[in-house]
């Protein structure tokens, strides 16, 4: 704890003494009892703080006051084993593995998008949806066309199929909802590709480090584009 | 209701209600002037140095860091128990009126995410009515705030330069952060504007661009107070300059950005004549016999009880619609329509800031070398208003010009990451989608305008009669109109912004309108909601005098948003402060003096 919050609290303390009711609970705890507190703030409880636990002993731990610092997932996954198999399937044929980087799925895109689609917020809802139904359509199509569900097929077919579906503006009516479906898919693979450490390092982001100065950009930036600062 | 027993009457000098921009400022200078301050925070006791997420990562964030309606700005925003919504407390609109209220429940309030963006009002601001006949001159002019300005700046902190453009004012010698070196989709922005006259140059953010010099600063805003000199000048020393990562809007555990928890606060408590207390939603100012006020009541969040504690003046500070909640929902037999509120004007004159955009694609920024442009976070470089001559002249179709802030670069991969590029890819997948993506890297810009709303009588505020929030408070409902003026500068800014894109080789991803009503923001979503209680001249015609000071109940200020005149295309927050300072410096002296 900072002094100066000691110093704050002591302050508080001092006039919850000189009797303004209410005062002495600002020195109080997160998760106490706080408006919209579900009760399961463990991380915020009094408990966790003594014992010098690793969470935020200020936040409430409830979905508008998480721990920051700590984050959880609080919601339950609901795709099946079988969904997600078949999702990853789909993930790999969005991105694949190249000399630079694995394929999505490897990186657990599919269980990102997992957790999207779980999530109670209704766009996320209206995705589960989305989701689940274009993953049933994905095999009643590949069976369809090639006798196998979609995982099983070989590359060329899996290709044919995607490429039906996989931009909305010229796709045929029968696929537009498809690739509405094939769209959203591609989104969140890329979502989580690109934020998972392999993506970060293929893509080759510098930053969130701390330096010393900041210069602007380098020489060859400037002279690629053509600028002189 | 049950009231305890009063905190000795006029035990505390002051009262403040809030404790972001206007409220942590007032708290801070009257502390350094030796009233004894207690502080009212409606939200939970809040720590930037133990509590912000600096270093993690969107992966480690749920839904890799994406905004919720729990979290509208994304996981990692600073903002706690707040957004667009505010558990178990409504607000409600008028048929037609989609006004959003962003609300936050912690120490500090919205200093703690806001952009940071620190720009002066200028001497035309002051004055919009003298000039072209709209709107309401305030009652002081630059140069009365010119001083504070000054003040606020040196105590805060801010990068900048000072230009010499046309209502764009300089700074004092001395008074500014250096500004960051300009990245480099700044700079192809800058020459792109140079043709079409348009001035790009450094932008003004409240963020350390190095240590400040505590001794020397404290020296020159308090040269006769050694205590306030001492408080001063420990807090800046503890203060370290930007590392250059890391977004601001998380807060900032090395106190590098301004937020009130880092840098009013400290120095205010270690004056020894500041008493905080959160949890404490204030919903009722008091008067005495004399009609002054007497105190306030609040709402303790964790009992629910009803405490009311007195006080020889109040400050109100709660943000302008909060402010302007409690005087409407203060009412006694002299004040029948809330307190101070004899010319019908609180709650009036509701503004916000015109807000319209564009998102583009630069093809010269593909596929360049990897580098650092996190810098400071937000925007190195903004582009003032341009056009005030025209404007004059009536070559334009709306009175009151607008800036630029812009951004691209190779940032942090987070939620969205090449997200909708299908259109852009020709639907790519596999091989040549993975390959799409690090050709696009960093090649995203974006222009938002941010323009002058001109004060009308048909948006305002007023208690929603049928609703109470979960303490029992009367709540809001918003009513609103933008005039020919707004939508029309909203047009005028996409379409500046396409011309840039244009000129910059680029193609506008977004639709750029030629109907303002499309253009433009939803109102109160540029989060600038300032006026419900301007200042003026004429008691018959303002809630306050220049010093934010009630007419009618003199032992009453409101140091927020809530006194603006006028809402120019700068950004509020700065002003906020300065006039917190200015009417702080006067309610000081008129306690010193025994007038209050």
């Amino acid at each position: 704890m900072s002094g100066v919050t000691r110093r704050r609290m002591l302050k508080t303390l001092a006039a919850g003494a000189a009797g303004a009711a209410g005062a002495v609970g600002s020195a109080g705890c997160g998760g106490d009892g706080r408006p919209g507190d579900s009760g399961g703030a463990a991380r915020g409880s009094g408990a966790g703080r003594a014992a010098g636990g690793p969470g935020n002993p200020l936040a409430a731990g409830t979905p508008t006051d998480p721990d920051l610092i700590n984050p959880t997932v609080p919601w339950d996954s609901v795709l099946t084993e079988d969904e997600l198999r078949r999702l990853a399937a789909l993930c790999d044929v969005i991105i694949p593995a190249d000399d630079r980087s694995p394929a999505a799925a490897s990186i657990g895109a599919q269980d990102f998008i997992n957790e999207w689609v779980s999530a109670p917020y209704e766009g996320n809802q209206n995705d589960l949806t989305l989701i689940r139904g274009g993953l049933a359509w994905l095999d009643r199509e590949a069976t369809a066309r090639f006798g196998s569900e979609f995982s099983g097929l070989p590359a060329a077919q899996a290709r044919a199929i995607c490429d039906d579906i996989c931009m909305e503006s010229r796709a045929a009516p029968e696929f537009k909802t498809a690739a509405r479906f094939f769209d959203r898919v591609r989104d969140l693979t890329s979502t989580a590709f690109w934020t998972s450490a392999e993506g970060m390092e293929d893509l080759g982001f510098v930053g969130n480090r701390p330096m010393a100065s900041f210069e602007g950009p380098p020489r060859e930036v400037l002279d690629l584009l053509g600028i002189t600062p | 209701m049950t009231s305890p027993a009063p905190l000795t009457h006029q035990d505390h000098d002051v009262i403040v209600v809030g404790s972001g921009a206007g409220g942590g400022m007032a708290a801070y200078v009257l502390a350094c002037h030796g009233a004894k301050v207690l502080l009212l925070e409606a939200g939970r006791d809040y720590d930037p140095v133990t509590e912000t997420p600096m270093f993690q990562l969107p992966r480690e964030a749920p839904l890799r860091g994406a905004g919720t309606q729990d979290k509208p700005f994304g996981f990692y925003d600073a903002t706690v128990d707040g957004g667009w919504t505010v558990p178990g407390e409504p607000y409600s609109s008028a048929e037609g009126t989609n006004f959003m209220w962003w609300r936050a429940r912690m120490l500090g309030g919205r200093t703690n995410h806001w952009g940071r963006i620190s720009l002066r009002m200028g001497p035309y601001d002051f004055k919009p009515r003298s000039r072209d006949g709209l709107g309401a001159d305030w009652p002081l002019t630059y140069d009365d705030l010119a001083p504070y300005y000054d003040r606020t700046e040196m105590f805060v902190g801010v990068y900048g330069s000072n230009e010499g453009l046309e209502n764009t004012p300089n700074s004092s010698p001395g008074v500014l952060q250096p500004p960051p070196a300009p990245r480099a989709y700044e700079l192809l922005t800058r020459d792109a504007c140079r043709g079409m006259g348009i001035p790009v140059i450094p932008a003004h953010l409240a963020i350390l661009t190095e240590r400040m010099d505590g001794a020397a600063l404290a020296r020159g805003l308090w040269p006769n107070n050694a205590t306030a000199r001492r408080v001063t000048e420990e807090a800046m020393n503890e203060r370290l300059a930007c590392f250059w990562a890391t977004p601001c809007g998380r807060g900032c555990s090395i106190k590098a950005n301004f937020q009130t928890p880092t840098v009013c606060l400290p120095p205010a408590l270690a004056t020894g004549n500041l008493d905080i207390v959160t949890d404490a939603m204030v919903r009722e100012v008091t008067v005495d016999s004399a009609d002054r006020a007497s105190g306030v009541h609040y709402i303790d969040r964790r009992t629910r009880e009803d405490v009311w504690v007195g006080g020889r003046t109040v400050v109100l500070a709660a943000s302008a619609c909060e402010s302007a909640r409690i005087l409407l929902n203060s009412v006694s037999g002299p004040f029948p329509d809330g307190l101070g509120n004899g010319s019908g004007l609180v709650g009036k004159y509701l503004m916000d800031t015109v807000g319209a955009g564009v998102y583009a694609q630069i093809p010269a920024l593909e596929n360049l070398p990897r580098h650092a442009e996190e810098g400071a976070s937000a925007m190195h470089m903004y582009m003032p208003w341009w056009l005030y001559g025209e404007q004059l002249a009536g070559q334009l179709n709306f009175a009151r010009g607008y800036h630029v802030e812009f951004g691209g670069g190779q940032r942090m991969p987070g939620y969205g990451a090449f997200g909708g590029l299908e259109p852009l890819t020709d639907g790519a997948y596999g091989q040549r989608f993975k390959e799409e993506c690090r050709r696009y890297y960093g090649s995203f810009v974006f222009f938002d305008g941010r323009g002058e709303m001109i004060p009308n009588e048909d948006s305002y505020c007023e208690l929603d009669t049928d609703q109470l929030d979960q303490w029992g408070i009367p709540t809001l409902r918003f009513h609103w109109k933008w005039s020919e003026h707004e939508l029309n500068q909203a047009v005028h800014m996409q379409h500046t912004f396409a011309g840039i894109v244009e000129e910059m080789g680029g193609q506008v991803l977004s639709t750029v309108q030629t109907d303002g009503s499309r253009a433009i923001a939803a109102p109160g979503q540029i989060i600038h909601e300032v006026g419900c209680a301007r200042m003026g001249d004429d008691p018959s015609d303002s809630v306050l005098n220049q010093y934010c000071q009630s007419w009618e109940v003199p032992n009453l200020f409101v140091m927020d948003g809530a006194p603006f005149v006028s809402n120019a295309d700068k950004n509020p927050t700065l002003s906020i402060m300065a006039l917190a300072w200015r009417s702080s410096d006067y309610l000081a002296e008129q306690l010193r003096t025994g007038a209050l």
